[in-house]
């Protein structure tokens, strides 16, 4: 009887258990954010959580460290996606380059960075940028560079903070790079060749237009997780100095976990799941409308 | 005959040169990946004045201090263990009802409830943190196994789903219809037939989502407190004094990355596909 009825309705009784986890654990949650964000609910102001209409999103532009958030977010994201994309695709084309004994361990090396606790590694970076003591200070006391003050100095703090990123991720690019590369057909290669294409005009008029789709996911994977970077952020700098790394993702986790403002971090929320939901469609949409 | 002999040899010297390049680019990439490895097993060995000494030593007397503070005084192996147990948690029930839903999907196309599931993976966690803590907060569900394992479900449950859904799609429908047509029910035909053939994918998605869990830092630093904190909180808690125990820090961060690494390599084949997969059907 009971087998029966599995098997007749078991469209929806096999994914039921996920479905349920789904709708407690995100849906309700998602759906409770934005009921908190029209909240003046805040532990340490001692706010009870009373409905106050729109005025969070009301007072969200006029407060500046939101505008220095999304832009410090902004700005971190495109610089490490550039730079990730970059290096990335240049060093899946140099890996894919030749054949020699040992290629292989090369291209386990690239798992390690992106496998290593991101808190972990961001502890060794705070090491080695210390100003005093620390080996990059020191390397570039030795040849003659100036010494930098990295995640110390507020205009220094985010490109060091993306030298992490650009470190932990790039790998993950060149690893998707590289499995587009080996399922490339050979035939436009081969034809290439029989024009008398030089290697350069192979990469640029053939394997790079080809690649193209494959790095456009490669580029939204990144975008996904650059956005809400957290770990090596917060465990390196807490958004610091003063404001200075401080990304939507940071302020939103202060505003909710420092100063216990459910309500306003709440309609931070909202503005960030909106954002990031909304540039991935985008993204989504202009892919199949280019159709790469 | 001299002409063809010289441009084969300035043919056969920019070959040379072309080599020597390539290896110094594969040199550089691998020095710029290993280096803050290096440098955090060499400072895991130091005391804390051979670590501020500039230049660095690159040969020393290793210390094991650090060593023994962490397991010793930080006592480690507790949070260690919380870590293995959220971990391992998160992935077993985290198959048991990704692998089901997966196969669901696989089976019957149901592409809207895989885009939900993966809306977790692009979904800000802080998102759904904020929330669950206020709810967690309610129930008493703060520092518990309860709390942290199902928080780290939403991490690993769109691995396993994103994994399994092509490997599911890859295994031939005869197979389980075969099954039911000797009399197995659904389940039956899931579990003896499916489930079997699906070994590489279960073992990918669940180093994926045992490794995620391992290394999330912001689900663990709001929901775990003394009983349940796990190792990137207990790292975190290093840099909190006022003078840094910087050999400490190496010497626990060694402690907490070197499994996963070991984990990575021996698993890499499975661990490549994970983390490319989907991204190159486009």
């Amino acid at each position: 009887m009971i087998t029966r009825f599995f098997d007749r309705h078991q469209r929806w009784l096999f994914p039921a258990p996920a479905v349920i986890f789904i709708v407690v654990m995100m849906i309700f949650p998602l759906g409770f954010t934005l009921w908190n964000s029209f909240s003046g609910w805040s532990l340490t102001a001692g706010r009870p959580n009373t409905f106050i209409g729109p005025q969070n999103y009301v007072d969200m532009m006029r407060d500046a460290r939101f505008w220095n958030a999304v832009l410090n977010t902004f700005y971190f994201t495109a610089l490490a996606m550039v730079i990730e994309l970059a290096l990335g695709v240049a060093m899946a084309l140099l890996i894919d380059a030749k054949d020699y004994p040992g290629k292989r361990v090369v291209t386990s090396l690239l798992l390690l960075p992106m496998m290593a606790t991101p808190v972990a590694v961001a502890m060794v970076w705070l090491l080695m940028f210390e100003p005093t003591a620390g080996v990059i200070n020191f390397v570039f006391g030795q040849i003659g560079l100036p010494k930098q003050l990295w995640i110390a100095g507020s205009s220094s703090v985010i490109p060091s903070l993306v030298l992490v990123d650009v470190w932990e991720w790039t790998p993950l690019i060149t690893l998707i790079v590289l499995a587009g590369l080996a399922g490339l057909p050979s035939e436009p290669f081969e034809a290439a060749r029989v024009d008398g294409a030089s290697y350069w005009q192979t990469l640029w008029r053939v394997t790079l237009p080809m690649l193209l789709p494959t790095i456009s996911v490669a580029g939204l994977l990144r975008f996904i997780d650059c956005i809400k970077t957290f770990d090596i952020i917060y465990g390196m700098t807490g958004g610091g100095p003063g404001f200075s790394s401080e990304t939507l993702n940071i302020y939103t986790y202060n505003q909710a976990f420092y100063y216990f403002n459910f309500g306003y971090a709440s309609s931070l929320l909202v503005i960030f799941f909106t954002i990031v939901t909304g540039v991935s469609l985008l993204v989504a949409y202009s892919r199949r409308r280019l159709e790469v | 005959m001299a002409s063809v002999s010289t441009t084969r040899s300035r043919r056969r010297s920019r070959r040379i040169l072309v080599n020597v390049l390539y290896a110094i680019a594969m040199i550089a990439v691998v020095f710029f990946m290993l280096t803050p490895f290096l440098w955090m097993v060499l400072n895991a060995f130091k005391s804390p004045l051979q670590i501020i000494k500039l230049p660095p030593e690159l040969i020393f007397e290793p210390t094991m201090r650090n060593f023994q503070n962490v397991f010793g005084t930080q006592n480690f192996m507790r949070y260690i263990t919380n870590s293995l147990i959220i971990g391992a948690g998160c992935t077993l029930v985290g198959l048991l009802i990704g692998l089901p839903a997966a196969y669901s999907i696989a089976r019957f196309g149901q592409n809207r409830l895989a885009i939900v599931i993966l809306m977790a993976r692009m979904v800000p966690g802080i998102t759904f943190l904020v929330p669950l803590f206020i709810i967690f907060r309610t129930l008493g569900l703060i520092d518990t196994y309860t709390s942290l394992i199902l928080t780290h479900m939403l991490v690993g449950l769109p691995f396993i789903v994103w994994v399994m859904v092509p490997f599911f799609e890859s295994i031939p429908r005869e197979l389980t219809e075969a099954a039911v047509v000797d009399g197995a029910s659904a389940v039956r035909a899931f579990v003896s037939v499916v489930l079997p053939l699906s070994g590489p994918g279960i073992v990918t998605a669940a180093i994926l989502s045992f490794v995620f869990s391992w290394n999330n830092f912001m689900f663990s630093i709001v929901l775990a407190s003394s009983r349940t904190r796990t190792v990137p909180v207990a790292i975190y808690n290093f840099i909190s004094y006022a003078q840094i125990d910087w050999g400490g820090l190496m010497a626990a961060a060694v402690v907490i990355t070197l499994p996963v690494l070991v984990l990575a390599i021996v698993t890499q084949r499975y661990v490549i596909r994970g983390l490319t997969a989907g991204a190159i059907k486009g």
